[in-house]
C-alpha cells in the first residue's frame, strides 16, 4: 500500500509515494535518490544511515518513512557540500577521520549531533555528575559516537576531528 | 603491452602528508558507491533466498505466492536460471542444480520492482528440501585433509632437521594448543552491484558496478562461467566501502545479480547483500587450532620450533589458510616444521581476511614466544634477540631489510617498556590488575604480475594516469597520485588520476598488501617510458601503457616486513573485564609514500587486531551449519568507546629492493601480532594464560 509524504530534506521539500514498508532510509536513497546516510546494517546496529532529523541525530533504517511525514531531515550532504564543508567535516579531512568513507556521513551527523547534546547539557552512560552540563572529554566524545561503527579503525582519527570541533584543539 | 624496468623514484610528493583526494566527497556522503550509482533504466531489485539446510538437495520450489505479491517480477531458481558454461568453481556456480552445500546458500533470487516487494516475495518463496547428514564442526580429529598447496601457493607442510629429537634434547619445552575463532571481515559497506546484461549490440554485454577489491579479478571469474570474452564484461568499483579481504575475490551473490540480470530484457538489476546474508555469503576467516611447541636451552635459544595447523574449509570450494606461513620464516632454529590440516565440511566458503595466515598464525607463534620468555625466565625482547636470524629461515635468503629488532627497541622505549615487572600479576589500580605485553608482527612483501598503467598527456601540462586499481579506504585514489606526479616530475594537481574501471590497463587486487606496490611499479614504468618516448613538452594526446618488468634483484632477497606491538590490559579483578588503554604499533615498511593516509592504516590494523584480541568470534551452531551470530549486535566488533590510546609510528627508511617507489605495503601488518600482544598483557596483569581468542570477561574469572 503506498502513501503520500512530504519531506524536506537538505533544504529542499520532496513529496514521495512510499510503501507504507518503506523505512525513512530506503525513501531517502532509493525513493529520493538521497545517498548520502548509507545502508551498513538496515537494523539500528551500525549507525552509517545517521541524519539530523528534526534538529536530532537519528537511525533512518529503524523509522518507517511512513510515521515522518513533514519531517525536516539535514544529511552529511545538507552540512556541508562538498565546496563549502561544515567544520566538522573540515576536522574529518585535517585528520583523516575516514578510510572507506562509508561510515562518514553517518559518523559526520553524530558528531553534530553530540556536540549539540553535550551544548544542551544532556549526560551520557560515562558522565559522573548528572545535573551538571558535561565536558566535552575524550571519555565522553567516544561514549557518545560509539553507536557509529567503523569497521576501517579510524576512531581514533575521528576523536580528533570531533575533539577539534569541540573547541579543544589538538590534545 | 611494453615491459620497462623501473628506476628508482626521487621522492617529492611521496613521503608528505596530503589530504585524501577523494575525502570531500566522502565526508558528504557524495562519493557513490556500488548501488547509489544512478542506473539508465529504474533497476528491479533482487533479494536473495538462502538455504536452510546445511546439506541436501531443493525437492520443491514454490514461487507462486511469490509472483502473485504485487511488484515481484519473477523468481529465479535452478530450474530456470540461465546455464553457466564452467560450473568448477563451486561458490560461484550457483542455481545450476539442486545441489545445497551450506546452510546459507543461494537456492533462489527474486526480482521486484521495490526492495519492499523483492523482500516480502522473497519471503514468500517456499523451499523444501530432501536433507542430507551434514559435518560442521572442526575439531582436530576431524581437519585430516591435506591439501595439495596453501593460500595463495605456499607449501602445505615443511619438515627441516629432526624436531622430535631437538624437543627430547631441549632445556625448556612449551607445548600449548592455541585456538582463534571464526571472523567476519564485516566491512561496513555490505556486499552490492548493480547488473546489467544487453547483448544487444558491440562490446560490453554485462555491465557491473560492483562493491570489489579487484575489478579485473571480478571480469576474470565471471565472463568464462557466463560465456562471454572479457572484453564483454565491463566491472566498475570507483569507491568501494571496505573489504578487508571479502571483496579479493567475487563471491556468488555477484554470479547472482549477472544470472539475474541475463533475464530481465536489458532492465539493470540491484542487489544488495543484506548484513545477515554477509555472515553465509562473502567470505570469512576460518577458525584456527595450533598445536605449537618450542624448545629452548635454558637461556632461551630456539632449537625446535613444531607448529601444527587443524582448520577448515568448504565441501564446495577449497580454501586453506597459511596459518603457519610465518613460523617458517620468523626466528632461528636449527629444526623446524609446519604442517596444514583441514576439516572439511559442509559451511560457507571460507575466504580471505586481513592478513590470511599471518593474522591468526601469529597470535599462536607470539603468545607460545611469551610462554617461552616466562619459562626460561628472560625479558620477552630479550628472548626475540637471542632467535634472530641471520638469514631467512624458510629460503635460505639475505632479508632485505630486516629491522624486527629496530622495532622492539623503538617501541620499548616509546611505550616505557623498561622497568616492567618481571613477574605477572604484579600491579594493581584499584580493582584492576594492570600488566603489558608484546609481540612481534610480519607480513611478507608482495608485488603482483599483470599490471599495467597508461599515461596521456593532456592540455596545459596535465596527465591522464589509467589503472584498473581499486580504493577500498586504503588511499589508493591520494597515494597514486603522488607516486605518478613523482615519476613524471610534475604537481599532484597535474594528475587526473582513473582507477575502479575494468575498462582501464589490468590491475590486480587491493589485497595482500600488494596494491600500492604493484599498480605504483607500473605507474612508475609507464611514466618512465612515456618520458623516454615524448620528453618533457609533450604533445597533448600521446600515450604510453607499460608495465614494471619484473625485477631480478628482487629475486635474491627474503622480503618481508616486520612490526612490534606493545599493549597495556587492565583486567578487572572481580568481573574479568579487559581494558587496553594503550596499543602500540612501531613498523618497518620501506618507505611510507603518505604519512597521513599510511598511520591510519596502521591504525586501522591496530583497531581491528584490538576488536579480535577482545570481542570477535562468530559462532557457528554445529547442528544446523549457520553462523548464529550474523549481525553487529551479537558479532562484536570495536567501537569508539573501546579504542583508547592506539599509536603507531615508523622507521624512517625506503627499500628500493621493494619497489622503485621505496614502500613495501602496509594494509595488513596492523592486524598481526596485536591480539598476541593485548593476550600476552593480559597474562603480564593476571598471570592467566589464556590460549584462544577472544579475550572475554569469562575466561579471566575463576
Amino acid at each position: 500500500m503506498d502513501s503520500e509524504i512530504s519531506l524536506t530534506v537538505d533544504g529542499r521539500r520532496h513529496t514521495v509515494a512510499v510503501d507504507t514498508r518503506t523505512t525513512l532510509l530506503d525513501a531517502l536513497r532509493d525513493r529520493l535518490g538521497v545517498t548520502s546516510p548509507k545502508k551498513g546494517c538496515d537494523h539500528g546496529q551500525c549507525g552509517s544511515c545517521t541524519v539530523l532529523l528534526d534538529g536530532r541525530r537519528h537511525l533512518t533504517c529503524l523509522a518507517l518513512a511512513v510515521s515522518y511525514d513533514g519531517a525536516e531531515i539535514v544529511t552529511a550532504a545538507g552540512l556541508g557540500p562538498e565546496d563549502d564543508l561544515h567544520p566538522i567535516q573540515e576536522a574529518f579531512l585535517d585528520h583523516d577521520g575516514l578510510q572507506c568513507g562509508y561510515c562518514t556521513p553517518g559518523q559526520v551527523c553524530s558528531a553534530v549531533g553530540v556536540l549539540d547534546e553535550l551544548k544542551q547539557g544532556h549526560p551520557s552512560h560515562v558522565s559522573q555528575d548528572l545535573e551538571a552540563t558535561p565536558e566535552p572529554s575524550d571519555d565522553e566524545l567516544r561514549e557518545r559516537m560509539s553507536g557509529n561503527l567503523c569497521r576501517c579503525g579510524a576512531y581514533a582519527n575521528i576523536l580528533a576531528a570531533v575533539r577539534e570541533a569541540a573547541g579543544r584543539g589538538q590534545a | 603491452m611494453t615491459e620497462q624496468a623501473a628506476a628508482p623514484l626521487q621522492p617529492r610528493s611521496m613521503g608528505t602528508s596530503t589530504i585524501r583526494l577523494d575525502g570531500r566527497l566522502k565526508v558528504s556522503g557524495a562519493a557513490p558507491y556500488a548501488v547509489e550509482h544512478p542506473a539508465d533504466a529504474p533497476p528491479l531489485h533482487a533479494w536473495l533466498v538462502q538455504s536452510t539446510v546445511a546439506r541436501g538437495r531443493v525437492s520443491a520450489l514454490d514461487a507462486q505466492q511469490a509472483l502473485a505479491h504485487p511488484g515481484v517480477v519473477s523468481v529465479l531458481d535452478h530450474t530456470n536460471a540461465p546455464r553457466l558454461e564452467d560450473t568448477s568453481n563451486g561458490e560461484l556456480a550457483i542455481l545450476q542444480d539442486a545441489r545445497v552445500g551450506f546452510r546459507g546458500q543461494i537456492v533462489a533470487v527474486v526480482l521486484a520492482e521495490t526492495l519492499e516487494t523483492a523482500r516480502e516475495g522473497a519471503a514468500l518463496v517456499r523451499v523444501t528440501y530432501q536433507a542430507e547428514e551434514h559435518a560442521a564442526e572442526l575439531r582436530v580429529d576431524n581437519a585430516t585433509y591435506r591439501p595439495d598447496s596453501v593460500n595463495p601457493d605456499m607449501d602445505t607442510d615443511t619438515d627441516e632437521g629432526d624436531v622430535e629429537a631437538a624437543l627430547a634434547g631441549a632445556d625448556v619445552v612449551v607445548d600449548e594448543t592455541y585456538r582463534t575463532p571464526y571472523e567476519h571481515n564485516s566491512p561496513m559497506e555490505p556486499h552490492a552491484l548493480v547488473a546489467t546484461w544487453d547483448d544487444a549490440g558491440e562490446g560490453t554485454v554485462l555491465d557491473l558496478v560492483d562493491s570489489t577489491q579487484g575489478v579485473h579479478g571480478v571480469v576474470s571469474a565471471l565472463a568464462p562461467m557466463l560465456g562471454l570474452e572479457p572484453g564483454q564484461v565491463r566491472v566498475r568499483a570507483p569507491h568501494v566501502g571496505g573489504g578487508f579481504g571479502s571483496k579479493g575475490e567475487p563471491h556468488s551473490h555477484e554470479m547472482a545479480a549477472a544470472l539475474a540480470a541475463r533475464t530481465t530484457g536489458g532492465r539493470p538489476v540491484s542487489l544488495a547483500v543484506t548484513r545477515q546474508q554477509m555472515f553465509a555469503l562473502t567470505g570469512y576467516r576460518t577458525a584456527t587450532i595450533s598445536r605449537f611447541r618450542l624448545g629452548a636451552r635454558s637461556d632461551g635459544t630456539l632449537l625446535a620450533i613444531d607448529h601444527q595447523v587443524f582448520e577448515q574449509t568448504s565441501a564446495i570450494r577449497e580454501y586453506a589458510e597459511q596459518t603457519a606461513s610465518p613460523t617458517r620464516m620468523m626466528y632461528a632454529a636449527p629444526d623446524r616444521r609446519t604442517s596444514h590440516r583441514l576439516a572439511v565440511l559442509d559451511v560457507a566458503v571460507p575466504s580471505w581476511m586481513r592478513a590470511p595466515g599471518e593474522m591468526p598464525g601469529m597470535f599462536a607463534h607470539e603468545t607460545a614466544m611469551d610462554e617461552l620468555a616466562v619459562a626460561c625466565g628472560v625479558d620477552p625482547i630479550v628472548l626475540r634477540e637471542l632467535n634472530e636470524p641471520a638469514t631467512d629461515p624458510e629460503t635460505g635468503k639475505p632479508f632485505n631489510n630486516r629491522r624486527l629488532l629496530d622495532c622492539l627497541h623503538r617501541g620499548a622505549q616509546r611505550f616505557g617498556w623498561s622497568g616492567r615487572p618481571a613477574g605477572a600479576r604484579a600491579s594493581a589500580d584499584g580493582e584492576w590488575w594492570v600488566g603489558t605485553g608484546v609481540a612481534s608482527a610480519t607480513y611478507p612483501m608482495m608485488v603482483q604480475p599483470g599490471n599495467s598503467a597508461r599515461v596521456r598527456s593532456l592540455d596545459g601540462g596535465r596527465y591522464s594516469v589509467a589503472i584498473g586499481a581499486v580504493d577500498i579506504g586504503t588511499g589508493a585514489w591520494t597515494v597514486l597520485t603522488q607516486i605518478a606526479a613523482d615519476a613524471l616530475d610534475v604537481d599532484p594537481a597535474a594528475i587526473e588520476l582513473e582507477i575502479g574501471d575494468s575498462s582501464l590497463p589490468a590491475a590486480t587486487v587491493a589485497g595482500g598488501s600488494s596494491g600500492t606496490s604493484s599498480w605504483g611499479g607500473a605507474i612508475v614504468a609507464a611514466s618512465q617510458l612515456f618520458r623516454n618516448d615524448h620528453g618533457d613538452s609533450p604533445d597533448p594526446g600521446v600515450e604510453t601503457t607499460a608495465s614494471a618488468a619484473e625485477d631480478p634483484v628482487a629475486e635474491e632477497y627474503a622480503l618481508h616486513s616486520f612490526g612490534a606491538v606493545f599493549a597495556e590490559a587492565r583486567v578487572h579483578r572481580y568481573t574479568g573485564e579487559v581494558r587496553v588503554p594503550r596499543l602500540l604499533g612501531v613498523y618497518s615498511v620501506g618507505r611510507v609514500i603518505n604519512p597521513l593516509t599510511a598511520r591510519s592504516q596502521f591504525l586501522g590494523g591496530l583497531t581491528m587486531g584490538l576488536s579480535a584480541a577482545l570481542f570477535e568470534e562468530s559462532y557457528r551452531d554445529a547442528r544446523f551449519g549457520h553462523i548464529v551470530t550474523q549481525d553487529l549486535a551479537t558479532y562484536h566488533v570495536a567501537t569508539h568507546a573501546d579504542v583508547t590510546g592506539v599509536e603507531a609510528e615508523w622507521l624512517d627508511e625506503e627499500d628500493y629492493v621493494a619497489t622503485p617507489m621505496g614502500s613495501r605495503g602496509i594494509g595488513e601488518i596492523g592486524i598481526v601480532g596485536t591480539s598476541a600482544a593485548v593476550a600476552n598483557a593480559t597474562y603480564h596483569a593476571t598471570g592467566l594464560r589464556v590460549r584462544e581468542l577472544p579475550l572475554t570477561a569469562d575466561r579471566f574469572l575463576p
